[in-house]
Parts: structure tokens; C-alpha cells; sequence
């Protein structure tokens, strides 16, 4: 089974008569597509200055994290799992980093800061670790798996700083939140960035459509040769990275970092994106490209609604009822 | 109730399932205090009939009398109540609960407004004592052993005052001991005016304990006998709708053999042993040689394969590749040993049903079209084309979902994507069951075509007429044993339902040679 090019002499082709059928069958972005071009158009016509590059801006900032780790809770979601740890996971990057730049190792700064932005994420990505690892090999439901770290996850970035806030201002660690080359935000280039590493690795690698096969059945993997537990013990690690890439853009926004608040409700946010943008919540069917229109549906949507003055608990209701009518659409799909 | 009519009584039972019959005029008749055996081939109507009966399924037409008046249960519960309680192969139990908890379930002893724990705890102890089951009955139900959860399901089902108990494969986790104690219980029922419905696959089981059977085919009643009054033969050739004796006939399959051929040796089974289901099996596959592995459901075959393929542990026994020891622990370890495996349900264990024809054809050739990770599209593409080609898969095109294909076409997939690994042994379990008569004829010539190229095939079918005239030669299994080989002149559907029937024993025409003796070896 070197080549897989030559094959032992088989049967002459039979004829293969064009089998009236649907139509080849992607993921539809269609409808996500639709609904946020109706925000967009709604929000053009009747939110004043909507059209700025300083709305744009604000929406791009806000959603920027809710994206990058709505990635890795989509490989996830694609697995047939799921990863509530996420949130937590941000507040141990968020609490580890500042650490690092205030009290720089040998004295350096550049040091400091360079660890700073490696050290943190790599920890986060250690526990997404713990998660698979929880997963694969001691077989513990997803959910369960990783409400571990949900509870745990926040505690022990409280413990790492005292339960006290970290206050700081560090210009060349806090270009990940604040920076703007050529105007753009360094959150939104990164957003970009791992959404279209994510998009290739789902359509293109290996890796993405075992992922994609791990999570529409599983048996027929495992006997098809796929490593089904190094597939979910990498995404779960992946998700576990990303979050720590977000834990450091909302310290580095604030100027500070609370235990108690980063990325609080962030898995919540993030499965909504997945959910909305048309991922199967079930396994086996991912857009990476869907959780970004998603999370830009729900930011748009609070927006709209922010921007009329309605208050934010209202809109988190409206929210909800988004999410509700999404996953119901994907079930008449299915 | 009158005294001439039986306890129960189906008649002219039919029941489709969008447009698909599965009962056409069933059939079945029990006497009160009988124990009447159940058996059919996989697919005959077996299950269809007794969720009609119970309720689970609504008959699209038919009578069903029960205790001399018609019913038409709506629910399951519905037939707990009236008289009839079911055992299914599955426990359904719940496993947090304690035993007796399971066992009054929804019938709980109560004193007042309070549960009666002393009471509930002191009758499921003695009902419990009566299968033999020394246990504490307010342990939970998922500490125990699957035994013991069977017959705590047994107990359940016979302490509702039940008129009918039904029973799917009771047997098939327990052991020798835990049977006959199950015997002993089913007897006392019988005895005792209770009827039992018992649907195995054991033969030596139904002579034991039943009294009349009734043989399901195609989803019709072929045959309705008195135990005393068939043979074992007829009671397979009559499942496998096959006449006892029958001069056999060729080209019922588009199989071609070929008889020159003897490469050398790819897989060597010796003596294989994987939980209650396969106790010892043994078996050789050349290269360029189709080997069938015969045997009714539940004798191990699946089994075998499973743990050749590394999808199971092996419990015992030996397994060489090309004449070197394997330890297979995973399906990859056998992948990379160049094998290949189809399973019997491919909608469980083999398509991804929301991926394309084309990820599902190379879902296991990935890593080889990859470099660094990266899929060379141009390569699976040029792959996936020439086998939808070469195997006349019929679809719109490698973006199709698989689950839009027919079941012959699904199957060609899956076997593309073995055979696009360039493999050395493949392993296929019921290939053509449930696909259409034209995929079916391409399928198996395919087979003899690859075997003819050095491909070495391990087979299992359920239909004599293919093990007959595809393989070289036939491993027989019987209750978890692999008991005889057919080869040559000896390989005919007669000495093959001989053999199912019997054992190799008293079925072994002189070509039947025995295979391996339980803790043997053989050659």
C-alpha cells in the first residue's frame, strides 16, 4: 500500500449514468450570508454613521476574539464535542502574561514581553491539552471534560494573582490590543489571519478531514486507520492556544487584568458564533468561514440594537432568540 | 378465553416501511405455557414481527389475538399491561438504581405514601435466588456483570404477572452455567402456564428448551413445526431457504473461480478467542485465494474478523502475518500490515454519511496523498475518478454526498476505498447483503477478478450459494468455534448447511475435514 496509484486490473467502466440527485453538497453559507447583508443594509439605512471606519472598527474589535476562539470551539464542535473551558482559559493567559512583562526575567524587558506573549498562550494550550486528554483517554463526556477547567480554570488564575487586579500600561505588549498598523486593528489582522489558516486546514489538510470524519462517525474512522484520539486531543490543545491569543488581546485592551472578568461568558459567545454560522452542533460538518459571518451576525444584531438605545439585557434576549432560530433552521436542513 | 384458542395468534401480519415490506402476511401462533422458538436469518422479520406484537410498531394490516380477543397494543407499556413483557437483547435497564429498584421500576412496593424498601428488597432477593443470582440487591445495577443485568431484566419481565415473555437472545452474554440456570427458569414459566417466545440463534439451545418453532424468511412465516418434528438440516435449509439435498447449481453468482492459483501464506488465525462470542477460531488466507467464513448469525464470525482486523482485543490465541506474529492493536496496525476491512453495517461502521464520495473513497489513502499534511487534490481527484470509473459507481460526481447513494454504490465506495490502498488481504463482511441484484453480480465479479491478481480475501456471507461457488475454500463456525473447513469437491451448499447445522462431527462428509478442535491446532 505504497502509491496507491496502480491498481490490480479491475473490471472495464461501466456505464455511469448521471443519477438525478441534489446538488454537491457544501456547506450552505447562504443563509448566514443573507442574514447579515440585511444588518448591514439595515444598519446603512437607518444607524446614523454607521458608515465610519470608526464603526467598523469598533464592531471588528469587538468581535475579534469572539471569532478566534469561536476557530477553535468550531474544530471542536466538528468532532462531535464541545469546549466550555474556553472562557477560563483567556483569564489564565490573561492573569500569566502580565506577570511576565511587570517582573521581567533577567531584568530584560524585551524578554519579558517576548515571553509574555509565548509563555501564556502555551499554558492555555497545555490545559486544552488536559481537556483531550480527559476526552480520549479517560472517555469523560466532552461537557463534563472540560467543565472541569470552566469551574477550575478561573479559580487558578485567581490564585495566580491573588484574587487582585493586574494594572499595567506596557506600549510594546499591548500592540495585540491596541496597535492599528495602516489603521487596522492588530485584533481584527489576527482574526483574519486564523480564520484563513483554519479555512485552508479544514478544506485542504490531512488533519481537517479527519476531523471532519472523526466527528461524522466515528467508527467508520477508527477503522479506516484515522487516529481518532490524536485528532481530538489536537483540537481541544488548538482550542486551548487560541483562547490564550484572546485572553492576551482583552488584557492588553483594558490596560489590566481581572481574574473574575476576562473572557467570562466567552465559551457561551462562541458556541453561538459556531451555531449560527451553520456548524452542526452534532459533529461532522464545519465552516470556519460560517463562525465568522455568525459571530458578525450577533455583534451586528446587539449593535442595531445598542445603537436605538435598547438596553444591553434586552438585547442579550434577542440574542438568545438569534441562537434559537439558528439551530432551528439547521435542524429543518438536516 | 376459551379453551381451544391459543394464547396468542398473528395472522396475516403485514407491515412496510416507506414503501419496503417487511412482514408480507406473517404469521405466529403460541400456546399458553409453550415455549416456542423464533428464528430467521438477519433482515427476516424476526424484530419487525415481535414490535408489531409489542406495540413499538403499528401492523399496517392483520389480526392479532391475544388471550381469546383481538389487540392492538399502541405502546410498548401498553402490552406490559396487557399481559405481554419483552426482553431485549440490550439491557434496558437503568444502571444507576439498585437492583430491586430496577426490578419494581414503576411498581414499587409502597406502605402509605412511602416506599416499602424492606419488601421490594426481600422479593427481588428471593425471585433473585431463583435465577441463581447472589447479589445485593440495593446495589447499583452498573456495578454488576452483564449476566447478572440480564438476568435481573429476566427477573423484572416474569415478576410482572406476564401471560407471554419475550425473549431476544438471552443468552448471547451468558455463560454455559448462567444458561442452563435460565433453562430451569424458562421451564418453570412454561409449567407454570406462563408462554415464552424465544428468538436465538443456538440451534442446540432451541432443541433444549423449545417445544415448537416458527421460521421466518423474507419477512414471511415459511414454516411452523414441532421441535420434535425437524431435523437441524431442515431447520437451516429452511432459514436459508434452501432444500435439504438440493442438486447444486451453477452460476447462481457471477463469481468465477479459480482453481490454480496457490500463493503463499498472508494470514495464519490460530486458536483466536475475544469475548463470549468467540471462544476459538482458526483459519489460513493465501495470497490470491477467497476464503469464506460461513456460520449462522451469532457464531463468531463477525467476531473473527473484528479481531483479525485489530477492531477488537484478542483474548487469547495467535494471528500471523506473511508468517511473522502480529500484535494488531488498532485498525492502523492492520492498515499498515496491508489489510483492509468492510464492515457488515455499513451505515454504523462505514460511510461518513454528510462527507462527499470522494473524502469517503480516500478517507483511509490520506496520509499517503498528503505531503506535509497537505492533500495533493490533483492526485485524489485523479484516484477518486478512475475508481468511480473502473467500478461503475453510479453518482453525480465525487461531490456527492455518499448518503445520497444507493446501498450498492456505497458499498463500491467503501471498497474503493480499500483497494485504492493497493491491499494485500482484504477482509469483507456480508458484501452484498442488502445491495441490488446488478451491484451485487459486479461485486462478486469483482472479487475473483482481484483474487486472480493476488488479492488474498476473507469473506463472510450468510448465502451459500456465494461461499459455494466464490471461495476456495470455507471456514465453518459454530456457536463461537470455527469447527470444520470445506474444500474442493467437499464445498457444496448441502455439506455447508450440514456442517452449520451440526457441527462438523456428525455433518463431516469425507472433504469436511475438522479445522480445530477447541484448544488445537490444526495442519
Amino acid at each position: 500500500m505504497s502509491e496507491g496509484t496502480t491498481t490490480p486490473p479491475l473490471r472495464p467502466p461501466a456505464p455511469a449514468p448521471a443519477q438525478p440527485g441534489p446538488r454537491r453538497g457544501h456547506i450552505p453559507l447562504f443563509g448566514p450570508l443573507l442574514a447579515l447583508l440585511a444588518l448591514l443594509l439595515f444598519n446603512i439605512f437607518f444607524t446614523p454613521n454607521f458608515l465610519t471606519a470608526q464603526t467598523l472598527n469598533v464592531n471588528l474589535t469587538q468581535v475579534a476574539t469572539t471569532v478566534i476562539v469561536g476557530v477553535g470551539m468550531t474544530l471542536v464542535i466538528a468532532t462531535a464535542g464541545i469546549d466550555l473551558s474556553v472562557g477560563a482559559l483567556m483569564a489564565i493567559a490573561g492573569a500569566l502574561a502580565p506577570m511576565l512583562f511587570l517582573n521581567p526575567p533577567l531584568g530584560s524587558p524585551g524578554l519579558g514581553v517576548a515571553l509574555a506573549f509565548v509563555l501564556p498562550v502555551l499554558a492555555a494550550g497545555a490545559f486544552g491539552l488536559f481537556n483531550g486528554m480527559l476526552v480520549t483517554r479517560f472517555m469523560i463526556q466532552p461537557f463534563i471534560a472540560t467543565l472541569v477547567l470552566f469551574i477550575a480554570g478561573r479559580g487558578i488564575a485567581q490564585v495566580l494573582t491573588n484574587g487582585q487586579l493586574q494594572t499595567f500600561s506596557n506600549k510594546s505588549f499591548q500592540v495585540i490590543g491596541l496597535g492599528r498598523p495602516f489603521g487596522i486593528p492588530v485584533q481584527v489582522i489576527l482574526m483574519l489571519v486564523v480564520v484563513a489558516l483554519f479555512t485552508w486546514v479544514m478544506a485542504r489538510t490531512v488533519f481537517g478531514r479527519q476531523i471532519l470524519a472523526v466527528g461524522g462517525n466515528e467508527r467508520a474512522a477508527r477503522l479506516s486507520g484515522v487516529p481518532v484520539n490524536r485528532v481530538k486531543l489536537a483540537v481541544y490543545g488548538i482550542s486551548g492556544l487560541l483562547s490564550g491569543i484572546a485572553g492576551l488581546i482583552v488584557i492588553s485592551i483594558n490596560s489590566s487584568s481581572d481574574a473574575n472578568q476576562v473572557g467570562l461568558n466567552m465559551e457561551l459567545d462562541a458556541i453561538a458564533a459556531v451555531a449560527v454560522g451553520g456548524t452542526a452542533l452534532t459533529g461532522g460538518r464545519a465552516t470556519i468561514v460560517g463562525t465568522l459571518l455568525g459571530a458578525l451576525i450577533i455583534q451586528l444584531i446587539r449593535y442595531s440594537l445598542l445603537a436605538r438605545g435598547v438596553p444591553d439585557a434586552a438585547a442579550l434576549v434577542v440574542k438568545a432568540g438569534i441562537i434559537l432560530l439558528a439551530v432551528y433552521v439547521q435542524r429543518q436542513r438536516r | 378465553m376459551t379453551h381451544t384458542e391459543p394464547l396468542l395468534r398473528l395472522e396475516g401480519i403485514h407491515k412496510a416501511f416507506s414503501g419496503v415490506p417487511a412482514l408480507i402476511n406473517a404469521s405466529l401462533t403460541v400456546s399458553a405455557g409453550e415455549i416456542h422458538a423464533l428464528i430467521g436469518q438477519n433482515g427476516a422479520g424476526k424484530s419487525t414481527l415481535i414490535k408489531v406484537l409489542t406495540g413499538a410498531y403499528r401492523k399496517d394490516s392483520g389480526v392479532i389475538r391475544f388471550g381469546g380477543q383481538e389487540v392492538d397494543f399502541a405502546t410498548p407499556q401498553a402490552a406490559q399491561v396487557g399481559g405481554i413483557s419483552t426482553i431485549y437483547q440490550e439491557v434496558n435497564l437503568i444502571p444507576y438504581l439498585s437492583l430491586s429498584e430496577n426490578i419494581f421500576l414503576g411498581r414499587e412496593r409502597r406502605r402509605g405514601p412511602f416506599l416499602d424498601w424492606g419488601r421490594m428488597n426481600r422479593e427481588a432477593r428471593t425471585l433473585l435466588e431463583r435465577f441463581e443470582v447472589q447479589a445485593d440487591v440495593t446495589r447499583p445495577l452498573m456495578g454488576c456483570s452483564v449476566a447478572v443485568q440480564q438476568m435481573v431484566a429476566i427477573a423484572r419481565a416474569v415478576s410482572i404477572d406476564s401471560r407471554l415473555v419475550i425473549m431476544d437472545e438471552p443468552t448471547s452474554s451468558l455463560d454455559d452455567r448462567e444458561v442452563d440456570t435460565l433453562f430451569g427458569v424458562i421451564r418453570q414459566l412454561g409449567a407454570s402456564g406462563v408462554a415464552v417466545l424465544f428468538v436465538s440463534h443456538r440451534l442446540d439451545e432451541l432443541y433444549a428448551v423449545c417445544s415448537g418453532v416458527t421460521i421466518m424468511r423474507d419477512g414471511r412465516t415459511v414454516e411452523r413445526r414441532a421441535m420434535t418434528d425437524i431435523s437441524k438440516l431442515e431447520l437451516v435449509a429452511s432459514m436459508l431457504g434452501k432444500e435439504p439435498g438440493e442438486l447444486r447449481r451453477e452460476g447462481e453468482t457471477a463469481f468465477v473461480k479459480n482453481h490454480n492459483r496457490k500463493g503463499e501464506e498472508l494470514l495464519e488465525v490460530r486458536g483466536v478467542r475475544s469475548g463470549p462470542a468467540l471462544r476459538n477460531a482458526s483459519l489460513d488466507v493465501r495470497k490470491g485465494e477467497i476464503v469464506g467464513l460461513a456460520g449462522l448469525l451469532g457464531s463468531g464470525r463477525t467476531e473473527t474478523a473484528r479481531v483479525v482486523f485489530g477492531a477488537d482485543a484478542l483474548a487469547g490465541g495467535e494471528i500471523k502475518i506473511a508468517g511473522q506474529p502480529a500484535q494488531l492493536r488498532s485498525p492502523a496496525d492492520a492498515i499498515r500490515a496491508g489489510f483492509g476491512f468492510c464492515s457488515e453495517d455499513r451505515k454504523v461502521e462505514g460511510i461518513v454519511p454528510d462527507q462527499s464520495v470522494r473524502e469517503n473513497l480516500t478517507l483511509a489513502l490520506l496520509p499517503e496523498l498528503s505531503r506535509r499534511g497537505v492533500v495533493d487534490q490533483a492526485k485524489q481527484n485523479e484516484i477518486v475518478e478512475r475508481f468511480i470509473d473502473r467500478l461503475g459507481i453510479k453518482t453525480t460526481g465525487p461531490d456527492q454526498k455518499i448518503r445520497e447513494l444507493s446501498g450498492g454504490n456505497q458499498q463500491k465506495v467503501l471498497l474503493a476505498r480499500w483497494l485504492c490502498m493497493n491491499p494485500k488481504l482484504l477482509i469483507l463482511d456480508e458484501p452484498t447483503r442488502g445491495i441490488d441484484v446488478g451491484a451485487k453480480g459486479e461485486i462478486q465479479a469483482l472479487l475473483s477478478e482481484l483474487a486472480a491478481g493476488g488479492l488474498g480475501v476473507l469473506m463472510i456471507s450468510s448465502e451459500l450459494e456465494e461461499l459455494a461457488e466464490g471461495c476456495d475454500r470455507v471456514v465453518v463456525m459454530r456457536d463461537g468455534f470455527s469447527v470444520a473447513e470445506l474444500t474442493g469437491d467437499g464445498l457444496t451448499q448441502d455439506h455447508l448447511m450440514g456442517v452449520m447445522a451440526h457441527g462438523a462431527a456428525q455433518a463431516a462428509p469425507a472433504s469436511a475435514a475438522p479445522a480445530a478442535p477447541p484448544g488445537g491446532t490444526h495442519v
